[in-house]
């Protein structure tokens, strides 16, 4: 049982007009099997929020704190992060031309295990995890998200998450850009994923879409950098209908 | 990264980039003295390390006494009877398409009286990669060659030239590709920090005929290597590959041309550097021109440039000019860029320590060429030779971020 609290957490970037607030102080207490959905308008700091617990370079803590199990995450760089335990499934991956795929999940999972995986029982791994996602298995000869599809970037992401087998999860938008099926496909991994490891999950997105085949036990509504309302999945119902015009009128 | 891109889709509107003068009139001779001293101010000689290449310049006699400044490891060659005595000037084919087009060429041409004609029988494959080693016997040592490499038709072979030690070494390579030859040529510099190196390379490509070509580049002082290539038969194929890794207080030089000559040919120009240290420099120039007859031409060049430390530059100037309207396709591209900031960030996202983040992008990189080869002991070695450049520069601290 892990738990990742983030406590008052300010964030800001460097813009050319200058530093600009983007997070104001949020709260949120995440425990392992739970998932915790994060909805919000475009530019409310949700993106932000996923950046900022895997320690992008552009985002600037200005006050409050990360902490995982007690530990200080704000201390740890990049790839501490990750080797603590925490993931972050990304909107756009970017390429890494002349890496393959399998070159970079070996890498990965050596960097995170300590040690080099067993061969055969790694390439097992990998088939299986690639099967269960439908991905062809010449996946693995193709350079990271060169030429990928989005769909094929989405399941690359979380089929990383399978094989790394993180504490914790952010999924930046990894709805958008999906068809159904692609859609179901990835929502399934997920589910499976925290069957299996008991995954604490926050789920970002926009839509409540991805919300039909994922159940989150907890909403959260993010208007402009703060918590604007947080509640159960009857929260993200009433989204669905409503829409975010509620609490852009209110000017929280 | 910036980078610019013609498709072909463009083309049709688009005005051709017409350099000040067309490639191909550019003048030729045999005699040194036709081209005057470089003043640097010349076009082929303006990225250039003139200082560093003055000993080149000299027009003298380096084919007298015992010792070379070259020592020619041919054996293997000669046991595999791909040699054959070229005996003066005159000897058929040195000369076949050659023609020096700057002093340090025309030097080399005069001062070789016999050149090393390597010739592939026609119709045979040759199954194993076909090494000549070429090794610099001292770094004041003054040497000139011409080097004929005659692909006779329908012979396959892959060619390397594996340059080490060191030496003052001007080097013409003659490269005839006779029609439906595929021939693989590999040009690698492995030389000592000392050695000056300024290389030629014309070739013609027969009909139907196939010309891999592949600049490596790792060691040496300055080292500049100028591949020609006329695609001149129908249906005529030339892949002209490079690989550089320049560390500090080295100068390596491309100046790649690529002529489309005759119709339906396909040219594809990939060359990729990576600089480290302070004064580290490449400079890429690549011209394509496509013939007035040249119609179908598929063709495309691109340069890519990593610089992983301050104190390094890389220039690049790619040119394209397009004399018939009626091809398949036409595009270039050059980009030169530090570090890729999201690249580190997604890799130390996967629990990826900074450092192997690095190494990982830097490696895949270059790959992307030595994947081209299409020989796993060469490629094979190239990683090799990567990781060993990687190591030497692992102290240095990396470029810092643009705009910083």
């Amino acid at each position: 049982m892990s738990v990742l609290d983030i406590k008052d957490l300010q964030v800001s970037i460097e813009t050319e007009q200058g530093k600009k607030e983007i997070l104001r102080g949020v709260d949120l207490t995440i425990n392992s099997d739970e998932i915790h959905a994060i909805m919000g308008p475009n530019g409310s700091g949700k993106s932000t929020l996923a950046y900022t617990i895997a320690g992008h370079p552009r985002y600037t803590v200005e006050g409050g704190s990360i902490t995982l199990d007690g530990e200080d995450v704000l201390e740890m760089s990049v790839d501490e992060r990750a080797r603590a335990g925490l993931f972050l499934a990304m909107q756009y991956p970017v390429e890494i031309p002349g890496v393959t795929v399998s070159n970079f999940l070996r890498t990965a999972k050596t960097a995170i295990a300590g040690e080099a995986p067993r061969v055969r029982e790694w390439i097992g791994d990998v088939r299986g995890a690639m099967e269960k996602l439908r991905m062809d298995s010449s996946f693995g000869e193709r350079n990271v998200n060169e030429g990928f599809s989005g769909g094929e970037k989405k399941r690359h992401e979380i089929l990383q998450m399978e094989l790394l087998r993180p504490r914790f999860a952010v999924l930046d938008e990894t709805d958008s850009g999906l068809d159904v099926d692609a859609l179901r496909i990835v929502s399934e991994g997920v589910n499976r994923i925290k069957a299996e490891t008991g995954l604490g999950v926050l789920l970002i997105t926009h839509y409540t879409r991805i919300l039909r085949y994922i159940q989150p036990d907890h909403v959260h509504v993010f208007v402009n950098g703060r918590v604007a309302e947080q509640g159960g999945p009857e929260l993200a119902h009433r989204l669905e209908e409503e829409g975010y015009d509620r609490y852009l009128k209110a000017g929280v | 990264m910036t980078t610019t891109d013609m498709t072909p889709a463009h083309l049709a509107t688009a005005e051709p980039i017409v350099p000040i003068q067309t490639r191909s009139e550019r003048p030729t001779s045999f005699d040194p003295a036709d081209f005057g001293t470089p003043t640097g101010r010349e076009v082929n000689w303006r990225l250039s390390d003139l200082k560093r290449l003055a000993p080149l310049l000299v027009d003298e006699e380096t084919e007298t006494g015992d010792a070379l400044g070259i020592e020619y490891g041919v054996a293997a060659l000669e046991e595999r009877g791909l040699l054959v005595e070229s005996r003066g000037h005159d000897a058929a084919p040195r000369g076949e398409i050659f023609r020096p087009e700057d002093v340090i060429s025309a030097i080399a041409w005069k001062r070789c009286a016999n050149a090393l004609h390597i010739r592939l029988p026609e119709g045979q494959e040759q199954a194993e990669p076909v090494i000549a080693r070429l090794h610099g016997t001292g770094a004041d040592r003054h040497a000139n060659a011409h080097i004929v490499i005659e692909a006779m038709p329908g012979s396959v072979a892959t060619l390397v030239l594996h340059h080490s030690g060191s030496a003052r070494y001007a080097q013409n390579v003659e490269i005839i590709v006779r029609d439906g030859a595929r021939l693989t040529l590999v040009s690698v510099q492995d030389w000592e920090d000392d050695a000056v190196h300024a290389a030629a390379h014309q070739a013609v490509v027969g009909a139907d005929a196939y010309l891999k070509h592949m600049v490596v580049s790792f060691g040496g002082g300055v080292v500049r290597v100028n591949p020609s290539v006329r695609l001149a038969g129908h249906r005529a194929e030339g892949e002209l590959y490079g690989l550089s890794f320049a560390d500090s207080g080295q100068h390596i030089e491309s100046q790649v041309f690529l002529f489309h000559e005759g119709t339906e040919t396909r040219g594809d120009v990939l060359y990729k550097g990576a600089l480290q240290g302070v004064g580290a420099r490449s400079v890429w120039i690549g011209d394509v021109l496509i013939g007035d007859d040249a119609t179908g031409t598929d063709s495309y060049e691109k340069n890519q440039n990593l610089v992983l430390t301050d104190g390094a530059r890389a220039d690049s100037i790619p040119n394209l000019e397009i004399k018939t309207g009626d091809i398949a396709g036409a595009g270039h591209a050059s980009a030169t860029g530090r570090f890729d900031d999201e690249q580190l960030f997604y890799l130390q996202s996967r629990g990826i320590e900074e450092e192997e983040a690095r190494r990982l992008v830097v490696i895949g990189f270059l790959m992307e060429v030595v994947q081209r080869i299409g020989v796993p002991e060469i490629e094979e070695r190239l990683a090799e030779a990567i990781e060993e450049e990687l190591r030497r520069g692992a102290g240095l601290a990396p470029a810092s971020k643009a705009g910083a």
